[in-house]
């Protein structure tokens, strides 16, 4: 796997999500300090047809990681990319690392 | 204006508190300059649940003190001082720390002590009265060695004490002077049982014990020599056998003392001095003391009513207690001991379940003038209102202590309440206060106990409020279920007094509290929205960053293409032509899309988030500020162009729709507000259209509420004529703050309104008539709120780490290229679908 150097770890927003621009791919990052989690998803909402996913709103629906669209709510699994409202509906997710400080992304086996 | 007077008061326990809280939420607030003495390190706690302290209540848990109360109320209090002197001649007090205050008005609450017997050895180490939280370090240091423990006094106090000492894991005894425990609440029956049930529970209680002296001990660090030759060894010895009114003070400055201690008072709560008044368990009316809250605070109120000139006495207290001791219900009411001539006793004794339970009874049989119950006082809440409310009695009247074998319920339900029926005497809360809250809203036991105080005080009204609340939820027919989301079964309302009870700051602590999981974007914008309403911080400050909804953590409205719009305030629609100049060159500059709104101000449309930052720095560096555009908050505050230019202009509309616009601002809430104010009542600003609809008439301003556009329009409703411009402002402080603490999340003021039982009517008895006894409170509220506002867009753009996340990528300064405009009238507007896809097609070939 190619991992991409992105950013530093303080680059992230805590308990929000920033924008990365890897291979002219958007991916959203969002980072949860407390659980000490990272996850990486495609930054396209393919509701509203723009590149927004990383300015929504984080959380957990039972028990799932997930951010809701800041368009119009829908919301999306962090770990599988599944939206929760329409089972036909899927962002890619990527991998995504803490590596000494940086955090590092790749597009390599996407999960569709 | 003439020079305010002075009011000192000495003492900050329970009472003292209490006085200064009420005094500042009555009309009396401004009257005078107050100023406080403490001799305890830390302002007001609550005493009578002290024992949690071992139970892991912090001593922060047991504040009395609303945060920032005294700064708020503008009272001097000296901390940790002593009052040692009282000049009556010249009206002044002096303070262990030599600190003069000159009184004009003076109120003593400086409560009792506990009684230590004097016998040789009484003040050996580890040997501690139980009274303050300092004493309750003491026992934490003692338990740190310490194997026994032991108290002196088999009163109420002294089985809590005893609890306390369990708590500790210490072997713990009980040491009564007298043959029974609790001897001045219980009979022997009754004791007897009680007795049983503590031993049971692992406390050795010895009573008829009177302890003459504390010597060395071989076992233990202490042994307690008794009168009769018996002997008892232990490492710690607690003090509650018994208070002593502290009146040194009044004693050495000539006020008048009971003879069986206490400072003497008057029906008024007055002294000997007419200047002097004493509350609390300091005071002696009609020769007895109180050694309970309830009768403080009713002395309290009485001595504040009396200070305003209103007739009020003070007429007795109902000693009546209800307590959990070890886990065993432990309750007496009134004439306990059937000394009234004529009583009539019914008792029922239960040696195997451990339950007893006596009743004393008028002559005739109707009326209850006392009980007892041990072991089971479930008939507490039902006897305590044939009590205090002098109900009839039935027939029988022992079936209300008779196990009810056949499943029937004989208690008192709710409804047969009178509606005057004192429900809460801690706070002297009526069933009517309790069911106009319900109606308000309040309708769960959390928001019913912080609106209207009942069974915050003893808790012994606890299950009776409860009865109360569901029987009026029944009545009103209202569903249970009003979780806000999966991660608090709370309403909106319910997190509300979360935070302010508990005084909670941020959300992470809410949720570690309170709630499960992680959150979502429902719970975590009603609370952003709450904590700024109640804190007002910063609303990107780190802790709430990830709690705004979308618009608020970008400070601007997201648009269809994920661009955003930029709309600065102007407030009551007034702009110079410079600021307009500004404006239009701004939008020029960064290539936005200009209109005017239907709040009366401009909006800017297609910045990129990149962009936000430094639109808005040119913005902020001419004078504009954020318009929050985007937040659940004021919106705008629309005028027409009123008596300044208008030929029918009967008052200045603008001025006031500016001076409330900058008064509201920043203000967060359940859902947007919007005002508008007309000059006349030709009404050109559509003020009957808004949550807050002001319109000019010759007698002043006219104030409708809870109107909307939207959606379900609704007219506004008149609230009140004819207002003079301070009063104007109080209602509207007043109606605000109560929504914000009282609706549901998204919930407009009109749906809010129309949902309270008794609508209208009950808001205005709210807000005008005072009738929860809160108005203080919600004004007090906004003026924090709007002494602490600030322009957000000010505190980012002056933030260099606030700005990092207006970059739309982290690792580059390229900007998202699949946002694309097309020119339309002049200006910009995002592409269409079709549009882009042909712009795109045109740019690959
Ligand atoms: C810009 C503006 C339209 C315009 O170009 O004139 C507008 C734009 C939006 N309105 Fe509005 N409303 C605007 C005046 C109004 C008015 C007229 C007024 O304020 O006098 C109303 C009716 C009056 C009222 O609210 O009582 C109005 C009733 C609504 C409603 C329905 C509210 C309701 O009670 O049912 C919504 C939806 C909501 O808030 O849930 C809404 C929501 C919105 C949102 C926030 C929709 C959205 O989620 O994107 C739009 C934000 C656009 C933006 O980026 O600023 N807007 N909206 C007006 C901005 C006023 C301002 O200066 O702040
Ligand atoms: C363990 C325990 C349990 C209790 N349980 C119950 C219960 O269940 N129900 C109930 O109704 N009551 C209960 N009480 C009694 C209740 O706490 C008191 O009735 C109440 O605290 C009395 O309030 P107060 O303000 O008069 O006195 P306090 O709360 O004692 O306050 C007096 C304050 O004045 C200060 N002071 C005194 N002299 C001066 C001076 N010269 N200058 C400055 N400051 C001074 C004292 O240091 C003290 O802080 C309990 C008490 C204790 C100790
Ligand atoms: S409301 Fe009255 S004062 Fe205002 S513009 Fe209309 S006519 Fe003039
Ligand atoms: S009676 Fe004490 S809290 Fe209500």
């Amino acid at each position: 796997m190619s991992w991409v150097d992105v950013c530093s770890i303080d680059d992230l927003q805590p308990n929000s999500g920033v924008c990365a621009l890897v291979n002219n791919q958007q991916v959203a990052i969002f980072y949860m300090p407390k659980e000490q989690a990272i996850y990486a998803i495609d930054n396209y909402d393919p509701f509203g047809d723009v590149h927004v996913l990383s300015r929504g709103v984080i959380g957990d629906i039972q028990g799932r990681p997930m951010v809701a669209s800041p368009l119009y709510k829908q919301h999306f699994d962090l770990e599988t990319g599944q939206c929760f409202e329409d089972d036909t509906v899927k962002v890619p997710v990527y991998g995504v690392q803490i590596n000494v400080g940086r955090v590092e992304v790749t597009l390599d086996g996407a999960a569709q | 204006m003439s020079k305010k007077q002075t009011l000192v008061v000495i003492g900050n326990g329970m009472v003292g508190q209490y006085f200064l809280a009420t005094l500042m939420a009555s009309e009396s607030k401004g009257d005078y300059h107050v100023v406080t003495f403490c001799e305890e390190p830390v302002p007001a706690y609550d005493r009578v649940h002290l024992s949690e302290y071992f139970a892991g209540k912090s001593a922060a848990d047991l504040s009395l003190v609303e945060a920032g109360f005294f700064d708020a109320n503008h009272i001097m209090i000296h901390l940790g001082d002593r009052a040692v002197s009282i000049d009556r001649v010249n009206k002044t007090v002096w303070s262990e720390k030599d600190v003069e205050v000159p009184y004009d008005k003076l109120v003593l609450a400086t409560g009792s002590k506990a009684f230590i017997p004097p016998i040789p050895g009484h003040d050996r180490e580890n040997c501690i009265p139980y009274r303050t939280i300092a004493d309750l370090d003491d026992m934490l240091a003692a338990a740190k060695t310490a194997k026994v423990g032991a108290v002196v006094g088999g009163g109420l106090l002294g089985l809590e004490a005893a609890k306390a000492l369990q708590d500790l894991n210490l072997d713990t005894h009980v040491v009564q002077f007298g043959p029974r425990l609790m001897s001045a609440q219980l009979d022997d029956g009754g004791a007897g049982m009680l007795k049983q049930k503590i031993e049971d529970l692992g406390v050795s209680v010895h009573t008829n014990k009177n302890t003459i002296e504390i010597v060395d001990g071989e076992s233990c660090q202490h042994k307690m020599m008794f009168a009769d030759g018996s002997e008892l060894e232990a490492d710690m010895i607690l003090y509650s056998a018994g208070i002593r009114p502290r009146d040194e003070i009044a004693a050495s400055c000539g006020l008048k003392i009971a003879d069986r201690g206490g400072i003497t008072i008057d029906n008024h709560c007055l002294t000997s001095d007419p200047d002097i008044y004493a509350i609390g368990e300091c005071a002696s009316w009609q020769d007895q003391t109180f050694g309970l809250v309830a009768p403080g605070y009713a002395m309290a109120r009485t001595a504040i009513d009396h200070l305003a000139g209103r007739e009020q006495r003070f007429t007795g207290a109902d000693m009546s207690t209800k307590l959990k001791l070890n886990g065993v219900d432990v309750a007496s009411i009134g004439d306990a001991h059937a000394t009234t001539p004529g009583a009539l006793v019914y008792t029922y004794q239960n040696g195997v379940d451990g339950v007893y339970k006596r009743i004393v009874v008028g002559q005739d049989n109707k009326l209850l003038l006392g009980a007892v119950l041990v072991g089971d006082a479930s008939a507490y809440p039902t006897l305590s209102q044939y009590y205090s409310n002098g109900i009839n009695l039935p027939e029988h009247p022992d079936s209300l202590i008779l196990p009810s074998r056949s499943g029937e319920s004989v208690g008192l339900g709710p409804d047969a309440l009178p509606t005057a029926a004192q429900i809460c005497s801690c706070y002297d809360v009526s069933k009517g206060d309790i069911c106009s809250a319900i109606a308000g809203g309040c309708t769960t036991l959390g928001a019913l106990k912080s609106q209207t105080q009942a069974g915050t005080g003893c808790g012994g009204c606890a299950a009776l409020l409860k009865s109360v609340l569901d029987c009026e939820l029944e009545k009103a027919g209202i569903e249970v279920n009003t979780d806000i989301c999966e991660h608090f079964r709370y309403t909106r309302q319910d997190l509300y007094n979360l935070i302010m009870v508990g005084e909670i700051k941020t959300f992470n602590t809410l949720i570690e509290q309170h709630g499960s999981g992680k959150g979502c974007e429902i719970c975590k914008q009603a609370v952003g929205s709450i904590l700024a309403s109640y804190w007002n911080e910063y609303v990107l400050k780190e802790d709430h960053l990830g709690l705004q909804d979308t618009n608020d953590t970008f400070l601007a409205n997201m648009q269809k293409d994920g661009t955003y719009s930029v709309v600065p305030r102007m407030a009551g629609g007034e702009v110079t032509p410079d600021m307009l100049i500004v404006l239009g060159q701004v939008a020029k500059k960064y290539g936005l899309y200009t209109k005017v709104t239907g709040g009366q101000r401009v909006d800017l449309f297609g910045a990129r988030v990149d962009q936000l930052p430094l639109i808005w720095k040119e913005l902020i560096d001419v004078g504009f500020e954020s318009g929050h555009a985007y937040g659940k908050s004021l919106r705008t505050v629309k005028s027409c162009v009123g008596s300044s230019w208008c030929r029918y202009g009967v008052d200045d509309s603008v001025g006031l729709a500016i001076e409330l616009e900058n008064r509201y601002k920043g203000l967060r809430s359940p859902h947007k507000i919007k005002f508008a104010v007309s000059g006349c009542t030709r009404e050109c600003a559509e003020a009957q259209s808004k949550d807050i609809g002001i319109i000019a008439v010759e007698g002043g301003w006219n104030l409708y509420v809870c109107g909307n556009g939207g959606m379900r329009p609704r007219h506004g409703d008149l609230f009140a004529t004819n207002l003079d411009k301070a009063t104007l402002i109080n209602y509207i402080d007043r109606v605000l703050t109560f929504y914000v603490r009282t609706a549901d999340r998204l919930q407009r003021t009109s749906v809010w309104m129309d949902n309270m039982e008794g609508g209208l009517d009950y808001l205005k008895s709210v807000i005008i008539d005072d009738k929860l006894d809160i108005v203080q409170q919600l004004e007090d509220q906004m003026q924090r709120v709007t002494d602490s506002y600030q322009c957000e867009w000010k505190t980012t753009i002056e933030d260099e780490s606030k700005l990092k996340r207006f970059r739309t990528f982290v690792n580059s300064d390229k900007h998202d290229e699949n946002i694309i405009f097309v020119e339309e009238r002049g200006q910009v507007r995002p592409a269409s679908q079709e549009e882009r896809a042909d712009l795109k097609l045109a740019g690959t070939a």
